[in-house]
């Protein structure tokens, strides 16, 4: 294992975000605030509680996991797609380095961006709203993974990426949409049939239910199916990481 | 000899279907100065990006001091720092940060003094702090030389280190990579300037359209493959060459005022002054004397053009 080459791209990676400090952490600190103020506060004053939660609170986990998603997509995806475009690849690629050992450089310094991330989101909204996790483990590993899993599906993205648009265009128009749609801000049960059901074909469904089972308790899908849908995103990420490594795939011609 | 790399059956084709290289052997002495010389799209980055693990090889194998650079890769890799002809480096990086980060990413631990004897070798350390995206071109190639330094390589790939880079520093470059290889370094450079091939490398090979069609050692081309010319200018034409000079190769002008003397290689110098003795006593009026030996230069022109027609 070269620890030492782990280690250079994890510090180089969070030096990066490092520069870019302001961008990296205020700009998805602002919009989740906004959000609060306006779904939480100015329309949430006027709704009843959702499945015996206070709307405010109601949207934290799903809020949280807006930004999480598109954040350790994007983090991730840059990382990556960064020195293919400007030719500093060469390095780790005539490097003994593994390709494991160069995705958990990247990944982890993106996932830790995110994860310092999510802290800064959650502390931000005890100052919209009253909450308390009633399983801080769940929701913390519930986290780890779901960050894991999108920073994984980032990496494939900035590989796969022939330019800065198409590194834009998953996250907003697929993912942002889909979590919107995703009972971020609505229960499933809310919806009238046919919607509920195609809602339940949403992947997103899974996650932002999983994060709302850990910390309120309740949730539209039990949540061991939620975990199982995480697992099995990871697990695909991975087995196409595996696969570009493996066949040089956009990177090794 | 003991050779450090050794390079057998390599060939490459794009997926464009470019055939890069053809079917390449060769080997790398230990510490010696290799240069590559092609013209554009000979083969040579393609060359080089193999054995480096840029590239994968079609088919053929490289060892690095006998470790396979597929199947023992990290081996392999390890004894080898390449700057590659592309100036790319991380625009909003430091440069210190950015050499120490390359000899992390060999598997090298910290080491702040080693870091400072390479930039102070590349004459970087007043820069240390500096934006690399702020340095001027022949500093940014002097940064990717000290990345690849970082790890201290055995071996040290240079693609065109000389490209865009002023006289002055051009020299300066050379005495680097002299040093570099006093210092027991093996180095394989390419290049255009020929004059650079001349001056530094022990062994040339020359590469053209993806085939290796000459390895030698320098001086060993120049004077199998060297020419020395003698052009004797006359003050009255002749209309042919006079009885005296039968015997020797020898061609006279069209407009009788030039004869002209080629012979290949060395040790011409004696046939050289029989010459212009026997011209002397034949009472040929001489105006100039203009002898001249083929540099590398032509012998690449040479090599190349006969292997195209
Ligand atoms: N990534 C690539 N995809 C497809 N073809 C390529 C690629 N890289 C190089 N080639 C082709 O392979 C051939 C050899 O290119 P290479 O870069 O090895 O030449 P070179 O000798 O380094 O040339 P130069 O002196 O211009 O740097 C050229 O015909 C080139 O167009
Ligand atoms: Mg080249």
């Amino acid at each position: 294992m070269n620890l030492n080459a782990i280690l250079a791209i994890y510090r180089f990676e969070l030096g990066r975000t490092w520069r870019t400090l302001f961008q990296s952490l205020a700009t998805p600190v602002i919009t989740t605030s906004l959000y609060f103020i306006v779904f939480g506060s100015a329309i949430g004053g006027r709704m009843a509680e959702v499945d015996g939660i206070p709307y405010g609170a109601f949207i934290i986990p799903g809020l949280l996991l807006l930004t999480i998603l598109s954040e350790s997509i994007g983090n991730a995806s840059f990382g990556i797609y960064l020195p293919r475009f400007t030719g500093t690849i060469y390095e780790v690629l005539s490097a003994p380095v593994s390709a494991t050992e160069a995705v958990i450089g990247y990944v982890g310094a993106a996932a830790t961006k995110s994860l310092i991330l999510a802290t800064i989101i959650l502390v931000t909204a005890t100052f919209f709203v009253d909450y308390s996790i009633l399983h801080p483990f769940w929701a913390a590993g519930f986290l780890l993974l779901v960050t894991l899993s999108f920073c994984l599906f980032g990496f494939i993205l900035g590989v796969w990426a022939d330019g800065f648009e198409r590194l834009q265009i998953v996250p907003l128009m697929i993912v942002t949409p889909l979590t919107f749609l995703g009972g971020t801000f609505y229960s499933i049960d809310m919806l009238p049939e046919p919607w509920r059901t195609a809602t339940l074909f949403n992947p997103i469904v899974y996650l932002v239910n999983g994060m709302r089972w850990a910390f309120y308790g309740t949730a539209d899908v039990a949540p061991g199916v939620s975990l199982a849908a995480t697992l099995a995103f990871m697990a695909i990420c991975l087995f196409i990481i595996n696969w570009i490594f493996r066949t040089g795939y956009r990177l090794r011609t | 000899m003991d050779s450090v790399i050794s390079i057998k059956g390599l060939r490459k084709t794009y997926d464009a279907g470019t055939e890069a290289l053809k079917g390449v052997d060769l080997d790398i002495r230990r510490g010696e100065i290799f240069g590559l010389l092609g013209e554009n799209g000979a083969g040579k980055t393609t060359l080089i990006g193999i054995v480096c693990g840029l590239i994968r090889a079609t088919a053929g194998t490289v060892t690095v001091d006998g470790h396979d650079n597929v199947t023992a890769y990290r081996a392999a890799r390890a004894r080898i720092g390449l700057v590659p002809q592309e100036l790319a480096v991380d625009m909003f990086g430091h440069v210190r940060h950015t050499v120490e980060f390359s000899r992390g990413l060999f598997g090298k631990g910290r080491d702040p003094a080693r870091i400072e004897e390479v930039l102070r070798s590349l004459s970087l350390w007043d820069k240390r702090d500096a934006k690399i995206g702020d340095l001027s071109g022949g500093m940014k190639r002097r940064v990717l030389i000290a990345k690849a330094l970082a790890h201290d390589p055995d071996i040290l790939f240079l693609d065109e280190p000389t490209a865009g880079v002023d006289v002055s520093l051009r020299r300066d470059m050379w005495a680097l990579i002299g040093k570099l290889r006093d210092e027991g370094k093996t180095i394989i450079l390419t290049t255009h300037y020929i004059e650079e091939a001349e001056e530094m490398a022990d062994r040339i090979g020359v590469i053209t359209r993806g085939e290796l069609i000459l390895v030698d050692e320098k001086r060993a081309m120049m004077e199998k493959l060297g020419q020395t010319r003698l052009s004797v200018g006359l003050k009255a034409p002749l209309a042919a060459l006079p009885p005296a000079l039968d015997g020797l190769p020898l061609t006279l002008s069209d407009d009788g005022l030039t004869i002209v003397h080629q012979a290949g290689g060395e040790g011409e110098s004696a046939e050289v002054a029989e010459i212009l003795k026997r011209m002397i006593a034949a009472d040929i009026d001489i105006a100039t004397v203009d002898s001249s030996r083929s540099s590398l230069e032509d012998i690449f022109v040479d090599l190349v053009g006969g292997k195209r027609s």
